[in-house]
Order: structure tokens, then C-alpha cells, then sequence
């Protein structure tokens, strides 16, 4: 029984190392005095200030940000009324539409850039921010659909209908009741659609023009020449922010499950 | 009393194939307090949702004042329903709950706050205002949902099985406590439960329902005493229902043949001689005795003492079983006794009466 918990252990710290030195040593190297990443010899905080200096890569910066904010709440409403909606209907082929709206997530994300560059541009649409939008709009609607859709199956449908009851409208009836309830839902979906958008390169290399970089590109570009501590320093950020995005989301996940259960 | 508020016409509905309710008719005095009685799944929430609005019946109407709202919106009747499960909205505390419905009227924030504290002092929950509905317990979210429906002075107010889900002693003091709102107020109460005791003691008028129809409607003397159906006499009155046919009706007392022998019961202006009926005797009614010459043969067959009462279930010569019921223990009677069970006339009462054509 002991032996067997030992090695479990063992199993579990491996996995995470494996997972997470590589990480580590991007982090550590970031802060290296030298250029050269094959030896650590000395604490330096200069690769940040280059990357403070660079213009592009602001420029990167605001364009991702931008593009994260703008994708993450089109797709809040569009996927909030998709799973309100769906959860008000009761077609025979349900299911299979709930299935396909989810699909997005499961086309590798090569082919969906793909798909987004022949149709943007049969659609005679100008590459840039627009095209980044619509295309990160698509792919972050299945987080939201899911996670409010999952949240509504746990509310009661009969509150609604108390509101009606009281002499409520059903669009206040909704706005008053249903809304707050699902807020926690559409929350930690929207920051999750928003760290999906502010890492992803694939689908973005395909849509994003000739001239408009987003930060993750920019670092996929730069790579091209070699592996620097700017680069290393520059991951160092996008980790931080992810990291904080989705630790956000999760507390408001947790939240979510608090108030099912208060019910 | 005698104004009409409510009145449903003729009303169908159905899920798919299922025909939930086939054809139901009743009209509601301005004042009343009726309730639905039947068994789980008779139909009493969808009727109640139907004059909710929450539901459209296929076919009928439902007229409020005597103005049609069948097809009206929830919103737009004069209606509020305390729901089977309270539905208190989980984000918002007590006040705002019970404050809903003023705050759609645009009632000012002010006259607001003094109508919700009076409301939750006539049900005895002040100083509950900034509760969340996770911190109340079931009987005190039953009186927020109340109140929260009250606030409205509805016309009719609907109540779906709202102390289901107390425990006994609570019950009965809620009890009270709805029917002492009920007077005080003077609105009207439509209430469904399935228990019978509850439906007795609260009620103006009971209406029985069984597979969407009304088995019987009247007062609650009428349902326990004068039933009409053995559905009504067995699901109200816990009676026995004894099979036969009418040798003699006289003025007062009726002869029946059942098991082969003669019994008495009493007369009903419907009954003639030769008629198929049943007879209903409640538990309570019927004397078991070993030693006398009149009576019903029968077999004991099986006594337990609960909740202060001795049963006994005793078999009749066909078979058909046979319970009795009575207070104290004191039975000297052993299983397996032969045994005769006897009768007033006045407690044996006909039910489907049936006639040869
Ligand atoms: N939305 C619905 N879809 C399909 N069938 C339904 C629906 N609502 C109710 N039914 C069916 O209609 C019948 C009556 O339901 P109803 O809720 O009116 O029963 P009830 O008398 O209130 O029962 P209970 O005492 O258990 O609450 C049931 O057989 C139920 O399965
Ligand atoms: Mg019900």
C-alpha cells in the first residue's frame, strides 16, 4: 500500500517536471545577464528593459489586447444567447446542434485558419483587425456556449417564471433573473475566450495581413532568428498574464458552484 | 361570497399524446378558499399554471371578472402563485425578493421598504430583510414566497403544494397560520395539496380530482360524509368499499345484498331497488365482534397498532379485504378468529350507483 503510494508520487513529480522545466528555465533565463542561454551568470532585469524600449512589440501588444477584448465579448453575447436560446427550444435535433456549435473547439486549428483565409478573402474582405476579430470570435464562442450552458442546467426554470408571475416582462424577467445567475458563467467563459485569443498564433499567422502583428506572432516571427532573452523576457509577460487571466476565471468558476450549491 | 371571481370553462389540455386534463369546469366565489385535492400527477399544478398563464390549454377558457385571459400573459392577470418548490430568486435577500413585484409596478423606493416590512410582520419574519434565501430554513422560505406573492393584493391567489415539503408539527402551524392570512386579507385561495386532513381542516370547498377530471366538488361536510364516488370515499375518507345490489329502498335506511347476505345503509334519493352500488364505510365506523349473530362473516386475519389505533385487517367470505380501524389496544380478538362486522345504517353510504338500462 506504501510502496504503491511512492510510486504514484514519484509518477505525479515527473509529469510535472516534465511539464513545467521547460517553462521554468524560460522564466529563469529571462532574468540572465548573458546572451548566450547555456550558462546563468547573473541576475539582469535589462532583457525587460529592451523589450520596454522595443515599439513593435507594443505596438503587438495593443493589438492583442485590442483583439482580446473585442473577440471575448462579441462572443460573451453571441454565445450567451446561443445557450439561452438553446436551452429554450426543444427541436428533435437538439443535440445535434448543440454538438455542432461546440465543433470549433475540436477542428485543429490549422484548418480553421485555413477555412478563414479562403472565406475572408472569396468575401473580399481587407486582412487585419477585422478578419482577427470575426476569426477569434468564432473560435471563442464554444467556450462561452459551454460553460453558460452547463450553468443553466443547474437553474431552477420555475424563477423565471415567478418573475413573470410577480408582472414581469419576460425580457426584464431575463435581464432581472436569469442574467445575474449566469453571470459567473459568462465571466470566467469570456477570460478563458480571452487567454484562448491572446495566445493563439495559428489561426492569427492566417488572417492578420501583411502589416498588423499580434504579440504572440511577433514572438513566432522573432524566432526566426534565434532564440534571445528578449524572447525568453517577452514569454515571461504573456505567461504572467495568462496565468492571471485564468486564475481570475477559475475563482469566478468557483463561485459558480458556490451559489449552485446555496440553492 | 357569492360573486364570481374565477371560472374555467370546459378546459383540455394535453402533452403530446398524454391528456392531462379532459375537460374541467368550475366557477370560484370572490373570498373562497378551494382546494385541489387528487393523487400525484391528476393534473392540480398544470390547472394551476393554465390560470397562471403559464400554460395555454388547448381547448376552453378561463375567465377572470368575468373578462377572458386564456390567452393572456402571466404579467398581464391579476394572479400570484406561491410555487410548489418557493422559487425565491437565490441573488437577491429577502427584501428585494419580496419587494419584486412592487418595484415592476415602479411603487417608489420608499413606500417599498415600508410595505415589505409590514408584509414579512404579517408573517411574523421581520428583522429577515437582508437574508439570502440559502440562510433561511424551509418553513421561512415558504412565508418569504408567500409574501412575496401577497405584496401584489392579487385577486386569486395560487398556492401549489406550498407545506409539502415541512415536517408535521410545522405543518399544522402553517396551517393556521394561511388560513388566519387568508381571513384577515379576504383574498381569494386556490390550494392543491394531496392530503386530505390538510384539504378538510383548511377549506371553504374541495374539489377532488382524479386523471384530469373533477371527481367531486363541495364543501368539506359534502367530501367526508356524503361522498359520491368510492374514488372520493376511499382517497378522503380512508373507507372500505363493499360491492352489491339494492333488494329494497325505503325512506330512510336501504337493503343491499352483498356476500350473500343482507346489510343495511342509508338511503340516497338515487337509489331504487335493483340498482348496482357500492357501499362505503370508513374504517372507524365498523365494529368487529366475535361473538354476534349479525353481520359480515370475516376472518381476522392481521392486527398492528399505529399512531394510537388498533388495525385490523379482516378477510370477507369472497376474499376482499377489509380494514378496521379503532382507538386502544383492547381486543380480544386472536388471528384467525371467526368474526362478524357489523354497522350503522347511517354510516354505510352509496357511491356509484349504477343502473341496469
Ligand atoms: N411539461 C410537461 N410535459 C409533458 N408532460 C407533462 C408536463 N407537465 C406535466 N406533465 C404530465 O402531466 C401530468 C399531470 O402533471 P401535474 O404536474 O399537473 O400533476 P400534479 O397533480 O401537480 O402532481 P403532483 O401532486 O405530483 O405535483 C403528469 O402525468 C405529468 O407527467
Ligand atoms: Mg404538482
Amino acid at each position: 500500500m506504501r510502496k504503491k503510494w511512492k510510486w504514484s508520487n514519484l509518477y505525479l513529480g515527473l509529469l510535472i517536471l516534465l511539464m513545467y522545466l521547460p517553462i521554468v528555465i524560460v522564466v529563469v533565463f529571462s532574468f540572465n545577464e548573458s546572451r548566450l542561454s547555456a550558462s546563468f551568470t547573473g541576475f539582469s532585469l535589462k532583457w525587460y528593459e529592451a523589450l520596454a524600449a522595443d515599439r513593435d512589440l507594443k505596438e503587438a501588444l495593443v493589438n492583442s489586447i485590442i483583439l482580446g477584448a473585442a473577440s471575448c465579448l462579441l462572443s460573451a453575447v453571441i454565445g450567451t444567447l446561443g445557450a439561452v436560446g438553446m436551452a429554450r427550444v426543444k427541436y428533435k435535433s437538439k443535440g445535434m446542434m448543440e454538438y455542432l456549435s461546440t465543433i470549433p473547439i475540436m477542428i485543429p486549428e490549422i484548418i480553421l485558419g485555413m477555412v478563414f483565409l479562403v472565406f475572408f478573402s472569396l468575401l473580399n474582405l481587407p486582412f487585419g483587425m477585422t478578419t482577427l476579430i470575426l476569426a477569434h470570435t468564432t473560435f471563442c464562442i464554444p467556450y462561452i456556449f459551454m460553460m453558460v450552458k452547463a450553468r443553466l442546467v443547474g437553474i431552477d426554470k420555475s424563477l423565471e417564471e415567478a418573475a413573470l408571475d410577480l408582472g414581469a416582462t419576460p425580457v426584464r424577467a431575463f435581464f432581472d433573473i436569469t442574467i445575474p445567475l449566469i453571470a459567473p458563467a459568462i465571466l470566467s467563459g469570456s477570460l478563458l475566450a480571452f487567454a484562448m485569443s491572446f495566445d493563439d498564433v495559428v489561426i492569427s499567422i492566417f488572417v492578420n495581413g501583411p502589416r498588423l502583428n499580434t504579440l504572440p506572432v511577433k514572438v513566432y516571427a522573432q524566432l526566426k532568428t534565434g532564440v534571445t532573452p528578449e524572447i525568453n523576457a517577452l514569454c515571461t509577460v504573456i505567461l504572467l498574464v495568462i496565468v492571471l487571466v485564468l486564475g481570475i476565471s477559475a475563482l469566478a468558476g468557483k463561485k459558480t458552484h458556490k451559489s449552485k450549491d446555496g440553492e | 361570497m357569492s360573486e364570481t371571481l374565477l371560472e374555467l370553462r370546459n378546459i383540455k389540455k394535453s402533452f403530446g399524446t398524454t391528456d392531462v386534463l379532459n375537460g374541467i369546469g368550475l366557477s370560484i366565489s370572490r373570498g373562497e378558499f378551494i382546494t385541489f385535492l387528487g393523487a400525484s400527477g391528476c393534473g392540480k399544478t398544470t390547472t394551476l399554471r393554465i390560470i397562471a398563464g403559464l400554460e395555454k390549454p388547448d381547448e376552453g377558457q378561463v375567465l377572470l371578472e368575468g373578462r377572458d385571459v386564456t390567452y393572456l400573459e402571466p404579467h398581464q392577470r391579476d394572479v400570484n402563485t406561491v410555487f410548489q418548490n418557493y422559487a425565491l430568486f437565490p441573488h437577491m435577500n429577502v427584501e428585494a425578493n419580496v419587494g419584486y413585484g412592487l418595484k415592476i409596478r415602479k411603487v417608489p423606493k420608499e413606500e417599498i421598504k415600508k410595505r415589505v416590512s409590514d408584509m414579512l410582520k404579517l408573517v411574523q419574519l421581520d428583522g429577515y430583510e437582508k437574508r439570502m434565501p440559502s440562510e433561511l430554513s424551509g418553513g421561512q422560505k415558504q412565508r418569504v414566497a408567500i409574501a412575496r406573492a401577497l405584496i401584489n393584493s392579487p385577486k386569486l391567489l395560487l398556492l401549489d403544494e406550498p407545506l409539502g415539503a415541512l415536517d408535521l408539527k410545522l405543518r399544522r402551524a402553517m396551517q393556521t397560520e394561511l388560513k388566519r392570512l387568508q381571513k384577515k386579507l379576504g383574498i381569494t385561495f386556490l390550494y392543491i395539496t394531496h392530503d386530505q386532513e390538510e384539504a378538510i381542516n383548511m377549506s371553504d370547498r374541495i374539489v377532488v380530482m382524479r386523471e384530469g377530471k373533477f371527481e367531486q366538488i363541495g364543501t368539506p361536510d359534502e367530501i367526508y360524509n356524503c361522498p359520491k364516488t368510492s374514488y372520493v370515499a376511499d382517497f378522503v375518507g380512508n373507507a372500505n368499499i363493499i360491492e352489491g345490489i339494492v333488494r329494497q329502498a325505503g325512506e330512510e335506511e336501504i337493503l343491499v345484498e352483498t356476500e350473500g347476505q343482507i346489510v343495511k345503509a342509508v338511503s340516497d334519493p338515487g337509489v331504487q331497488a335493483g340498482d348496482k352500488i357500492s357501499l362505503a364505510v370508513r374504517r372507524e365506523n365498523m365494529k368487529v365482534c366475535g361473538d354476534c349473530e349479525e353481520g359480515l362473516e370475516a376472518v381476522l386475519k392481521d392486527k398492528s397498532f399505529q399512531a394510537g389505533q388498533l388495525h385490523m385487517t379482516l378477510n370477507l367470505n369472497s376474499g376482499k379485504e377489509i380494514t378496521v380501524s379503532r382507538y386502544g389496544m383492547d381486543a380480544p380478538l386472536s388471528q384467525g378468529q371467526k368474526v362478524r362486522i357489523s354497522w350503522e345504517p347511517q354510516h354505510a353510504v352509496p357511491v356509484d350507483i349504477r343502473r341496469e338500462a
